[in-house]
Protein backbone atom coordinates (compact mmCIF):
# COMPACT_ATOMS: atom_id res chain seq x y z
CA UNK A 1 0.00 0.00 0.00
CA UNK A 2 1.64 3.17 -1.14
CA UNK A 3 1.62 6.34 0.90
CA UNK A 4 0.18 9.09 -1.32
CA UNK A 5 1.76 12.49 -1.70
CA UNK A 6 5.30 13.41 -2.50
CA UNK A 7 8.50 14.02 -0.67
CA UNK A 8 10.86 16.76 -1.59
CA UNK A 9 11.12 16.58 -5.38
CA UNK A 10 14.37 14.99 -6.45
CA UNK A 11 14.48 17.28 -9.47
CA UNK A 12 12.46 20.34 -10.21
CA UNK A 13 11.55 19.51 -13.80
CA UNK A 14 9.90 16.15 -13.33
CA UNK A 15 6.22 15.23 -13.33
CA UNK A 16 6.57 11.49 -12.69
CA UNK A 17 4.58 10.12 -9.75
CA UNK A 18 7.40 7.64 -9.10
CA UNK A 19 10.62 8.18 -7.20
CA UNK A 20 12.32 5.17 -8.76
CA UNK A 21 11.44 3.07 -11.75
CA UNK A 22 12.91 0.18 -13.73
CA UNK A 23 11.75 -0.26 -17.31
CA UNK A 24 12.53 -3.57 -19.00
CA UNK A 25 15.89 -3.79 -17.25
CA UNK A 26 18.22 -6.71 -17.86
CA UNK A 27 21.57 -7.28 -16.23
CA UNK A 28 24.14 -10.06 -16.26
CA UNK A 29 27.67 -10.72 -15.11
CA UNK A 30 29.87 -12.32 -17.74
CA UNK A 31 27.92 -15.18 -19.28
CA UNK A 32 25.43 -15.33 -16.41
CA UNK A 33 22.15 -13.41 -16.75
CA UNK A 34 20.71 -12.32 -13.41
CA UNK A 35 17.80 -10.04 -14.35
CA UNK A 36 15.65 -10.12 -17.47
CA UNK A 37 13.12 -7.51 -18.53
CA UNK A 38 12.31 -6.33 -15.01
CA UNK A 39 9.85 -3.44 -14.75
CA UNK A 40 8.34 -1.82 -11.68
CA UNK A 41 8.02 1.60 -10.10
CA UNK A 42 8.13 2.91 -6.54
CA UNK A 43 5.97 5.71 -5.21
CA UNK A 44 7.22 8.36 -2.78
CA UNK A 45 7.08 7.26 0.84
CA UNK A 46 6.44 3.63 -0.10
CA UNK A 47 8.28 0.81 1.64
CA UNK A 48 8.91 -1.86 -0.96
CA UNK A 49 10.28 -5.19 0.18
CA UNK A 50 12.07 -7.39 -2.35
CA UNK A 51 12.00 -11.09 -1.50
CA UNK A 52 13.15 -14.20 -3.26
CA UNK A 53 15.61 -17.02 -2.86
CA UNK A 54 19.38 -16.46 -2.94
CA UNK A 55 20.75 -15.58 -6.34
CA UNK A 56 17.47 -14.30 -7.78
CA UNK A 57 18.86 -10.78 -8.27
CA UNK A 58 17.41 -8.81 -5.34
CA UNK A 59 20.67 -7.05 -4.42
CA UNK A 60 21.46 -6.43 -8.09
CA UNK A 61 18.01 -4.83 -8.47
CA UNK A 62 18.64 -2.45 -5.56
CA UNK A 63 22.09 -1.57 -6.86
CA UNK A 64 20.56 -0.79 -10.26
CA UNK A 65 17.94 1.40 -8.59
CA UNK A 66 20.62 3.16 -6.54
CA UNK A 67 22.88 3.76 -9.55
CA UNK A 68 25.66 1.54 -8.21
CA UNK A 69 25.29 -0.69 -11.29
CA UNK A 70 24.21 0.13 -14.82
CA UNK A 71 21.74 -2.05 -16.74
CA UNK A 72 22.82 -4.04 -19.80
CA UNK A 73 19.53 -3.06 -21.42
CA UNK A 74 16.43 -1.16 -20.39
CA UNK A 75 16.45 2.01 -18.31
CA UNK A 76 16.43 3.19 -14.71
CA UNK A 77 14.43 6.34 -13.91
CA UNK A 78 14.89 8.64 -10.95
CA UNK A 79 11.83 10.80 -10.47
CA UNK A 80 10.88 10.34 -14.10
CA UNK A 81 14.31 11.12 -15.54
CA UNK A 82 16.36 8.42 -17.24
CA UNK A 83 19.56 8.02 -15.21
CA UNK A 84 21.64 7.60 -18.36
CA UNK A 85 20.62 11.14 -19.47
CA UNK A 86 21.85 12.79 -16.29
CA UNK A 87 25.10 14.74 -16.38
CA UNK A 88 27.87 13.65 -14.04
CA UNK A 89 27.01 16.48 -11.64
CA UNK A 90 23.25 15.77 -11.74
CA UNK A 91 23.86 12.08 -11.15
CA UNK A 92 26.04 12.85 -8.14
CA UNK A 93 23.58 15.33 -6.66
CA UNK A 94 20.65 12.96 -7.11
CA UNK A 95 22.45 10.01 -5.61
CA UNK A 96 23.44 11.93 -2.51
CA UNK A 97 19.71 11.80 -1.70
CA UNK A 98 20.00 8.02 -1.36
CA UNK A 99 21.17 6.14 1.70
CA UNK A 100 22.37 2.56 1.47
CA UNK A 101 22.70 0.02 4.26
CA UNK A 102 24.85 -2.78 2.86
CA UNK A 103 24.45 -6.44 3.69
CA UNK A 104 27.61 -6.64 5.81
CA UNK A 105 27.33 -2.92 6.72
CA UNK A 106 30.46 -2.24 4.56
CA UNK A 107 32.04 -0.02 7.20
CA UNK A 108 35.46 1.30 6.20
CA UNK A 109 38.00 -0.83 8.08
CA UNK A 110 40.61 1.91 8.13
CA UNK A 111 38.31 4.42 9.85
CA UNK A 112 36.77 4.41 13.31
CA UNK A 113 33.02 4.59 13.94
CA UNK A 114 32.94 8.38 14.14
CA UNK A 115 34.89 8.77 10.91
CA UNK A 116 32.65 6.22 9.20
CA UNK A 117 29.47 8.07 10.14
CA UNK A 118 31.04 11.45 9.32
CA UNK A 119 32.42 10.24 5.98
CA UNK A 120 29.59 11.37 3.71
CA UNK A 121 29.27 14.72 5.47
CA UNK A 122 32.97 15.46 5.20
CA UNK A 123 33.13 14.39 1.56
CA UNK A 124 30.07 16.23 0.35
CA UNK A 125 28.99 18.97 2.73
CA UNK A 126 31.11 21.93 3.70
CA UNK A 127 30.08 21.88 7.34
CA UNK A 128 32.10 23.09 10.33
CA UNK A 129 33.55 20.22 12.34
CA UNK A 130 31.30 21.09 15.33
CA UNK A 131 28.23 20.58 13.13
CA UNK A 132 29.60 17.28 11.81
CA UNK A 133 30.11 16.10 15.38
CA UNK A 134 26.60 17.15 16.33
CA UNK A 135 25.06 15.22 13.39
CA UNK A 136 27.19 12.11 14.00
CA UNK A 137 26.27 11.93 17.69
CA UNK A 138 22.60 12.54 16.88
CA UNK A 139 22.53 9.76 14.28
CA UNK A 140 24.32 7.33 16.57
CA UNK A 141 21.79 8.15 19.28
CA UNK A 142 18.93 7.52 16.83
CA UNK A 143 20.18 3.99 16.18
CA UNK A 144 20.63 3.35 19.89
CA UNK A 145 24.39 3.75 20.17
CA UNK A 146 26.24 6.00 22.58
CA UNK A 147 29.20 8.20 21.83
CA UNK A 148 31.39 5.63 23.60
CA UNK A 149 31.57 3.63 20.34
CA UNK A 150 32.99 6.58 18.37
CA UNK A 151 36.62 5.55 18.72
CA UNK A 152 36.03 1.85 18.08
CA UNK A 153 37.15 0.24 14.82
CA UNK A 154 34.60 -1.78 12.82
CA UNK A 155 36.48 -4.98 13.73
CA UNK A 156 35.64 -4.34 17.40
CA UNK A 157 31.88 -4.22 16.81
CA UNK A 158 29.30 -7.00 16.89
CA UNK A 159 27.17 -7.74 13.80
CA UNK A 160 24.20 -5.80 15.15
CA UNK A 161 26.34 -2.80 16.08
CA UNK A 162 27.91 -2.79 12.62
CA UNK A 163 24.46 -2.74 11.04
CA UNK A 164 23.41 0.14 13.31
CA UNK A 165 26.58 2.12 12.56
CA UNK A 166 25.98 1.45 8.84
CA UNK A 167 22.44 2.76 9.26
CA UNK A 168 23.70 5.85 11.15
CA UNK A 169 26.20 6.47 8.34
CA UNK A 170 23.46 6.24 5.71
CA UNK A 171 21.11 8.47 7.73
CA UNK A 172 23.79 11.11 8.36
CA UNK A 173 23.18 12.48 4.88
CA UNK A 174 19.39 12.79 5.57
CA UNK A 175 18.43 10.62 2.59
CA UNK A 176 15.08 10.78 0.81
CA UNK A 177 15.39 7.16 -0.29
CA UNK A 178 16.84 4.36 1.85
CA UNK A 179 18.04 1.02 0.54
CA UNK A 180 18.39 -1.81 3.04
CA UNK A 181 20.20 -4.89 1.71
CA UNK A 182 19.35 -7.83 3.96
CA UNK A 183 19.32 -5.68 7.11
CA UNK A 184 18.55 -8.55 9.51
CA UNK A 185 20.61 -11.35 7.96
CA UNK A 186 22.99 -12.93 10.46
CA UNK A 187 21.43 -11.20 13.47
CA UNK A 188 19.72 -12.78 16.45
CA UNK A 189 15.90 -12.39 16.65
CA UNK A 190 16.06 -9.57 19.17
CA UNK A 191 18.59 -7.57 17.17
CA UNK A 192 16.59 -8.30 14.00
CA UNK A 193 13.57 -6.73 15.66
CA UNK A 194 15.67 -3.72 16.71
CA UNK A 195 16.70 -3.20 13.08
CA UNK A 196 13.09 -3.60 11.88
CA UNK A 197 12.00 -1.03 14.43
CA UNK A 198 14.76 1.35 13.26
CA UNK A 199 13.53 0.97 9.68
CA UNK A 200 10.02 1.88 10.78
CA UNK A 201 11.21 4.81 12.92
CA UNK A 202 13.37 6.12 10.09
CA UNK A 203 10.37 6.08 7.79
CA UNK A 204 8.16 7.75 10.38
CA UNK A 205 10.71 10.42 11.31
CA UNK A 206 12.04 11.34 7.90
CA UNK A 207 9.25 9.96 5.65
CA UNK A 208 11.78 8.27 3.40
CA UNK A 209 10.99 5.94 0.55
CA UNK A 210 12.44 2.56 1.48
CA UNK A 211 13.55 -0.46 -0.51
CA UNK A 212 14.29 -3.47 1.66
CA UNK A 213 15.88 -6.70 0.44
CA UNK A 214 15.24 -9.60 2.77
CA UNK A 215 14.59 -13.32 3.19
CA UNK A 216 13.06 -12.72 6.59
CA UNK A 217 9.26 -13.01 6.49
CA UNK A 218 9.02 -11.36 9.91
CA UNK A 219 10.69 -8.26 8.44
CA UNK A 220 8.30 -8.43 5.48
CA UNK A 221 5.26 -8.45 7.74
CA UNK A 222 6.57 -5.64 9.95
CA UNK A 223 7.84 -3.07 7.46
CA UNK A 224 6.36 -3.70 4.00
CA UNK A 225 3.77 -1.59 2.22
CA UNK A 226 4.30 -3.65 -0.89
CA UNK A 227 6.16 -6.87 -1.66
CA UNK A 228 7.80 -7.94 -4.91
CA UNK A 229 9.07 -11.49 -5.20
CA UNK A 230 11.75 -12.30 -7.78
CA UNK A 231 12.47 -15.78 -9.04
CA UNK A 232 15.93 -16.95 -10.22
CA UNK A 233 16.32 -16.61 -13.96
CA UNK A 234 18.11 -19.96 -14.16
CA UNK A 235 14.89 -21.71 -13.09
CA UNK A 236 12.63 -19.95 -15.58
CA UNK A 237 11.90 -20.74 -19.21
CA UNK A 238 12.58 -17.97 -21.79
CA UNK A 239 9.10 -16.42 -21.85
CA UNK A 240 8.38 -16.37 -18.12
CA UNK A 241 8.41 -13.20 -16.03
CA UNK A 242 10.88 -12.97 -13.19
CA UNK A 243 8.47 -11.09 -10.90
CA UNK A 244 6.20 -13.80 -9.49
CA UNK A 245 4.44 -11.64 -6.88
CA UNK A 246 3.74 -7.91 -6.66
CA UNK A 247 1.24 -6.78 -4.04
CA UNK A 248 0.63 -5.90 -0.41
CA UNK A 249 2.04 -8.22 2.27
CA UNK A 250 -1.50 -9.12 3.36
CA UNK A 251 -2.01 -10.80 -0.02
CA UNK A 252 0.97 -13.14 0.40
CA UNK A 253 -0.95 -15.88 2.29
CA UNK A 254 -3.59 -15.92 -0.46
CA UNK A 255 -1.09 -16.24 -3.29
CA UNK A 256 -1.85 -19.20 -5.56
CA UNK A 257 1.55 -19.44 -7.26
CA UNK A 258 3.33 -22.39 -5.59
CA UNK A 259 6.68 -20.61 -5.93
CA UNK A 260 5.36 -17.83 -3.69
CA UNK A 261 3.68 -20.06 -1.12
CA UNK A 262 6.74 -22.31 -0.91
CA UNK A 263 8.95 -19.30 -0.17
CA UNK A 264 6.54 -17.72 2.31
CA UNK A 265 6.13 -20.98 4.26
CA UNK A 266 9.72 -22.13 3.84
CA UNK A 267 8.54 -25.32 2.16
CA UNK A 268 11.42 -27.10 0.42
CA UNK A 269 9.44 -30.21 -0.59
CA UNK A 270 9.43 -29.69 -4.34
CA UNK A 271 13.03 -28.49 -4.38
CA UNK A 272 14.12 -31.58 -2.44
CA UNK A 273 12.34 -33.79 -4.98
CA UNK A 274 14.27 -32.06 -7.77
CA UNK A 275 17.55 -32.59 -5.91
CA UNK A 276 16.72 -36.26 -5.37
CA UNK A 277 15.83 -36.67 -9.05
CA UNK B 1 6.94 -22.86 -14.17
CA UNK B 2 9.49 -24.94 -15.90
CA UNK B 3 13.03 -25.83 -15.12
CA UNK B 4 15.63 -25.40 -17.79
CA UNK B 5 18.41 -27.97 -17.91
CA UNK B 6 21.63 -26.89 -19.56
CA UNK B 7 24.25 -29.32 -20.75
CA UNK B 8 27.87 -28.23 -20.51
CA UNK B 9 29.05 -27.35 -24.02
CA UNK B 10 31.86 -29.43 -25.46
CA UNK B 11 35.10 -27.47 -25.78
CA UNK B 12 37.79 -27.89 -28.39
CA UNK B 13 41.22 -26.33 -28.81
CA UNK B 14 39.59 -23.66 -31.00
CA UNK B 15 37.20 -22.74 -28.17
CA UNK B 16 40.13 -22.54 -25.76
CA UNK B 17 42.18 -20.30 -28.08
CA UNK B 18 39.14 -18.10 -28.63
CA UNK B 19 38.43 -17.87 -24.91
CA UNK B 20 42.06 -17.06 -24.16
CA UNK B 21 42.11 -14.37 -26.86
CA UNK B 22 38.95 -12.79 -25.48
CA UNK B 23 40.40 -12.90 -21.95
CA UNK B 24 43.67 -11.25 -23.01
CA UNK B 25 41.99 -8.54 -25.11
CA UNK B 26 39.39 -7.78 -22.44
CA UNK B 27 42.08 -7.62 -19.72
CA UNK B 28 44.14 -5.13 -21.71
CA UNK B 29 41.01 -3.17 -22.56
CA UNK B 30 39.97 -3.10 -18.94
CA UNK B 31 43.44 -1.89 -17.87
CA UNK B 32 43.42 0.82 -20.55
CA UNK B 33 39.97 2.04 -19.46
CA UNK B 34 41.12 2.00 -15.84
CA UNK B 35 44.09 4.24 -16.76
CA UNK B 36 41.75 6.61 -18.62
CA UNK B 37 39.44 6.79 -15.58
CA UNK B 38 42.48 7.69 -13.47
CA UNK B 39 43.52 10.70 -15.59
CA UNK B 40 40.78 13.13 -14.53
CA UNK B 41 40.93 12.49 -10.75
CA UNK B 42 44.74 12.78 -10.93
CA UNK B 43 44.35 16.50 -11.59
CA UNK B 44 43.17 17.02 -7.99
CA UNK B 45 45.57 16.35 -5.14
CA UNK B 46 44.00 14.05 -2.49
CA UNK B 47 43.38 15.38 1.00
CA UNK B 48 46.29 15.16 3.40
CA UNK B 49 44.47 12.88 5.86
CA UNK B 50 44.00 10.38 3.02
CA UNK B 51 47.39 10.79 1.33
CA UNK B 52 49.78 10.90 4.31
CA UNK B 53 48.98 7.49 5.82
CA UNK B 54 49.43 5.89 2.39
CA UNK B 55 52.71 7.76 1.82
CA UNK B 56 53.84 6.50 5.24
CA UNK B 57 52.88 2.93 4.31
CA UNK B 58 54.57 3.03 0.93
CA UNK B 59 57.62 5.06 1.93
CA UNK B 60 58.56 4.68 5.58
CA UNK B 61 57.33 1.10 5.99
CA UNK B 62 59.31 0.01 2.92
CA UNK B 63 62.62 1.40 4.17
CA UNK B 64 63.88 -1.78 5.89
CA UNK B 65 63.24 -4.03 2.91
CA UNK B 66 64.72 -1.51 0.48
CA UNK B 67 67.85 -0.89 2.54
CA UNK B 68 68.48 -4.60 3.04
CA UNK B 69 67.92 -5.28 -0.68
CA UNK B 70 70.23 -2.45 -1.76
CA UNK B 71 72.97 -3.44 0.69
CA UNK B 72 73.05 -7.05 -0.45
CA UNK B 73 72.92 -6.17 -4.16
CA UNK B 74 76.04 -4.02 -3.71
CA UNK B 75 77.85 -6.66 -1.67
CA UNK B 76 76.98 -9.51 -4.04
CA UNK B 77 78.07 -7.47 -7.05
CA UNK B 78 81.44 -6.86 -5.38
CA UNK B 79 81.95 -10.54 -4.58
CA UNK B 80 80.84 -11.76 -8.03
CA UNK B 81 82.76 -9.26 -10.17
CA UNK B 82 86.03 -9.21 -8.23
CA UNK B 83 87.45 -12.55 -9.52
CA UNK B 84 86.73 -11.77 -13.17
CA UNK B 85 88.27 -8.31 -12.91
CA UNK B 86 91.33 -9.65 -11.06
CA UNK B 87 92.07 -12.10 -13.88
CA UNK B 88 92.28 -9.10 -16.21
CA UNK B 89 94.17 -7.04 -13.58
CA UNK B 90 91.26 -4.60 -13.53
CA UNK B 91 90.26 -5.12 -9.90
CA UNK B 92 90.86 -1.46 -9.08
CA UNK B 93 87.98 -0.65 -11.45
CA UNK B 94 85.47 -2.69 -9.45
CA UNK B 95 83.77 0.50 -8.27
CA UNK B 96 82.74 1.39 -11.82
CA UNK B 97 81.24 -2.06 -12.46
CA UNK B 98 79.30 -2.12 -9.20
CA UNK B 99 78.01 1.40 -9.36
CA UNK B 100 77.09 1.55 -13.05
CA UNK B 101 75.22 -1.75 -12.71
CA UNK B 102 73.54 -0.56 -9.53
CA UNK B 103 72.48 2.84 -10.73
CA UNK B 104 71.34 1.89 -14.22
CA UNK B 105 69.92 -1.61 -13.83
CA UNK B 106 69.91 -3.66 -10.70
CA UNK B 107 69.04 -0.88 -8.27
CA UNK B 108 65.83 0.24 -10.02
CA UNK B 109 64.77 -3.27 -11.13
CA UNK B 110 65.36 -5.11 -7.87
CA UNK B 111 64.03 -2.27 -5.71
CA UNK B 112 60.89 -2.16 -7.84
CA UNK B 113 60.55 -5.95 -7.68
CA UNK B 114 60.78 -5.92 -3.89
CA UNK B 115 58.27 -3.08 -3.72
CA UNK B 116 55.90 -4.84 -6.12
CA UNK B 117 55.92 -7.72 -3.64
CA UNK B 118 55.52 -5.56 -0.56
CA UNK B 119 53.35 -2.68 -1.76
CA UNK B 120 51.68 -4.03 -4.90
CA UNK B 121 50.33 -7.16 -3.25
CA UNK B 122 49.20 -5.20 -0.18
CA UNK B 123 47.36 -2.63 -2.33
CA UNK B 124 45.63 -5.34 -4.37
CA UNK B 125 44.64 -7.27 -1.24
CA UNK B 126 43.36 -4.15 0.55
CA UNK B 127 41.32 -2.85 -2.39
CA UNK B 128 40.20 -6.39 -3.23
CA UNK B 129 38.91 -6.86 0.30
CA UNK B 130 37.09 -3.55 0.02
CA UNK B 131 35.53 -4.75 -3.23
CA UNK B 132 34.44 -8.08 -1.73
CA UNK B 133 32.98 -6.47 1.40
CA UNK B 134 31.15 -3.80 -0.66
CA UNK B 135 33.23 -0.97 0.83
CA UNK B 136 33.90 0.34 -2.69
CA UNK B 137 30.15 0.40 -3.37
CA UNK B 138 29.76 2.21 -0.04
CA UNK B 139 32.27 4.87 -1.13
CA UNK B 140 30.29 5.29 -4.33
CA UNK B 141 27.01 5.49 -2.42
CA UNK B 142 28.45 8.14 -0.08
CA UNK B 143 29.43 10.38 -2.98
CA UNK B 144 33.18 9.66 -2.98
CA UNK B 145 34.72 8.65 -6.29
CA UNK B 146 36.49 5.34 -5.50
CA UNK B 147 39.15 6.07 -8.11
CA UNK B 148 39.91 9.47 -6.58
CA UNK B 149 39.73 8.17 -3.01
CA UNK B 150 41.56 4.86 -3.36
CA UNK B 151 43.65 4.87 -6.53
CA UNK B 152 44.97 8.43 -6.84
CA UNK B 153 46.72 8.54 -3.42
CA UNK B 154 48.25 5.11 -3.98
CA UNK B 155 49.36 6.05 -7.48
CA UNK B 156 50.97 9.30 -6.28
CA UNK B 157 52.64 7.58 -3.33
CA UNK B 158 54.17 4.92 -5.61
CA UNK B 159 55.06 7.41 -8.35
CA UNK B 160 56.82 9.78 -5.95
CA UNK B 161 58.29 7.42 -3.40
CA UNK B 162 59.46 4.40 -5.41
CA UNK B 163 62.09 6.56 -7.20
CA UNK B 164 63.12 7.99 -3.81
CA UNK B 165 63.40 4.51 -2.35
CA UNK B 166 65.39 3.42 -5.40
CA UNK B 167 67.89 6.24 -4.84
CA UNK B 168 68.26 5.04 -1.24
CA UNK B 169 68.75 1.46 -2.42
CA UNK B 170 71.42 2.67 -4.86
CA UNK B 171 73.15 4.61 -2.10
CA UNK B 172 73.24 1.76 0.41
CA UNK B 173 74.25 -0.61 -2.42
CA UNK B 174 77.24 1.59 -3.22
CA UNK B 175 78.20 1.51 0.41
CA UNK B 176 77.84 -2.30 0.50
CA UNK B 177 79.97 -2.67 -2.63
CA UNK B 178 82.58 -0.27 -1.25
CA UNK B 179 82.68 -2.07 2.11
CA UNK B 180 83.25 -5.54 0.61
CA UNK B 181 85.69 -4.27 -2.05
CA UNK B 182 87.87 -2.22 0.26
CA UNK B 183 87.55 -3.96 3.62
CA UNK B 184 87.47 -7.60 2.48
CA UNK B 185 88.88 -7.75 -1.05
CA UNK B 186 91.68 -5.25 -0.55
CA UNK B 187 90.79 -2.75 -3.28
CA UNK B 188 91.97 0.78 -2.64
CA UNK B 189 89.20 3.12 -1.56
CA UNK B 190 90.79 5.88 -3.66
CA UNK B 191 90.60 3.84 -6.89
CA UNK B 192 87.14 2.55 -5.99
CA UNK B 193 85.71 6.09 -5.96
CA UNK B 194 87.99 7.38 -8.74
CA UNK B 195 86.71 4.84 -11.27
CA UNK B 196 83.16 5.09 -9.95
CA UNK B 197 83.27 8.83 -10.54
CA UNK B 198 84.68 8.53 -14.03
CA UNK B 199 82.25 5.81 -15.23
CA UNK B 200 78.97 6.72 -13.55
CA UNK B 201 77.53 9.71 -15.38
CA UNK B 202 74.68 12.00 -14.47
CA UNK B 203 72.75 10.45 -17.35
CA UNK B 204 73.09 7.00 -15.73
CA UNK B 205 71.63 8.33 -12.49
CA UNK B 206 68.77 10.06 -14.33
CA UNK B 207 68.14 6.87 -16.37
CA UNK B 208 67.71 4.86 -13.18
CA UNK B 209 65.32 7.43 -11.71
CA UNK B 210 63.29 7.67 -14.93
CA UNK B 211 62.96 3.89 -14.98
CA UNK B 212 61.82 3.81 -11.37
CA UNK B 213 59.18 6.47 -12.08
CA UNK B 214 57.70 4.17 -14.71
CA UNK B 215 58.04 1.14 -12.43
CA UNK B 216 56.25 2.99 -9.62
CA UNK B 217 53.39 4.02 -11.91
CA UNK B 218 53.08 0.48 -13.31
CA UNK B 219 53.03 -1.15 -9.85
CA UNK B 220 50.33 1.24 -8.61
CA UNK B 221 48.09 0.93 -11.67
CA UNK B 222 48.37 -2.85 -11.90
CA UNK B 223 47.83 -3.40 -8.17
CA UNK B 224 44.82 -1.07 -7.98
CA UNK B 225 43.33 -2.56 -11.15
CA UNK B 226 43.67 -6.10 -9.80
CA UNK B 227 42.08 -5.00 -6.52
CA UNK B 228 39.16 -3.34 -8.27
CA UNK B 229 38.55 -6.46 -10.35
CA UNK B 230 38.95 -8.88 -7.49
CA UNK B 231 36.96 -12.13 -7.59
CA UNK B 232 34.62 -13.21 -4.83
CA UNK B 233 35.75 -14.35 -1.40
CA UNK B 234 39.13 -14.96 0.21
CA UNK B 235 40.27 -16.90 -2.85
CA UNK B 236 39.56 -13.91 -5.09
CA UNK B 237 41.52 -11.58 -2.80
CA UNK B 238 44.45 -13.99 -2.67
CA UNK B 239 44.47 -14.34 -6.44
CA UNK B 240 44.38 -10.56 -6.89
CA UNK B 241 47.38 -10.11 -4.60
CA UNK B 242 49.34 -12.78 -6.47
CA UNK B 243 48.38 -11.40 -9.87
CA UNK B 244 49.37 -7.89 -8.76
CA UNK B 245 52.90 -9.09 -8.03
CA UNK B 246 53.27 -11.34 -11.08
CA UNK B 247 51.91 -8.78 -13.54
CA UNK B 248 53.93 -5.98 -11.94
CA UNK B 249 57.08 -8.07 -12.18
CA UNK B 250 56.47 -8.79 -15.86
CA UNK B 251 55.72 -5.09 -16.46
CA UNK B 252 58.94 -4.09 -14.66
CA UNK B 253 61.05 -6.39 -16.85
CA UNK B 254 59.29 -5.34 -20.06
CA UNK B 255 59.54 -1.64 -19.18
CA UNK B 256 63.20 -2.07 -18.24
CA UNK B 257 63.92 -3.53 -21.67
CA UNK B 258 61.98 -0.88 -23.60
CA UNK B 259 63.22 2.04 -21.49
CA UNK B 260 66.79 0.67 -21.60
CA UNK B 261 66.77 0.82 -25.40
CA UNK B 262 65.00 4.19 -25.47
CA UNK B 263 67.37 5.79 -22.97
CA UNK B 264 70.44 4.36 -24.71
CA UNK B 265 69.32 5.82 -28.02
CA UNK B 266 68.54 9.12 -26.30
CA UNK B 267 72.06 9.13 -24.84
CA UNK B 268 73.56 8.56 -28.29
CA UNK B 269 71.47 11.36 -29.75
CA UNK B 270 72.42 13.76 -26.96
CA UNK B 271 76.06 12.85 -26.40
CA UNK B 272 77.02 11.01 -29.60
CA UNK B 273 77.92 7.37 -30.15
CA UNK B 274 78.64 4.92 -32.90
CA UNK B 275 75.87 2.39 -32.48
CA UNK B 276 72.13 2.90 -32.23
CA UNK B 277 69.94 0.07 -31.01
CA UNK B 278 66.77 -0.54 -33.04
Amino acid sequence: MAIPGSLLPMTSSTTSPYVLELRRVSRGFGAQSVLRDISFAIEPGETLVLIGESGCGKSVTTKLLAGLLTPDSGAVYWNGQPVRDLSRQEFREQRLKFGYLFQGAALFDSLDVFENVAFGLRENRRLPESKVQEIVHERLRQVGLTSAVCKKRPSELSGGMKKRVGLARALAMSPEVMFYDEPTTGLDPVMSDVINELILRTRARQLVTSIVVTHDMHTVRRVADRVIMLYPLSRLSPGETQIVFDGPPEALPDATDPRVTEFVHGDAGRRLQEIAA
Amino acid sequence: MSTTVSHPPSTTIVHEIGRLTIDVVSSWGSLALFCLRLLRPLLRLPRGRVLWPIMHDVGVQSLPVILITGLFIGMVLAVQSYDTLRVMHFETRIGSVINVTLVKELGPVLAATMLAGRIGSAIAAEIGTMRVTEQIDALDALGADPIAYLVVPRFLACFWLIPALTVLADGIGMFGGWFISTQMLGVSSHFYWLYSDSFVTGFDVVSGIVKSLFFGAAIAVIACHRGFHCGAGAEGVGRSATEAFVYSFIAILALDFVLGIGLLNLYRVLFGGAVSLF
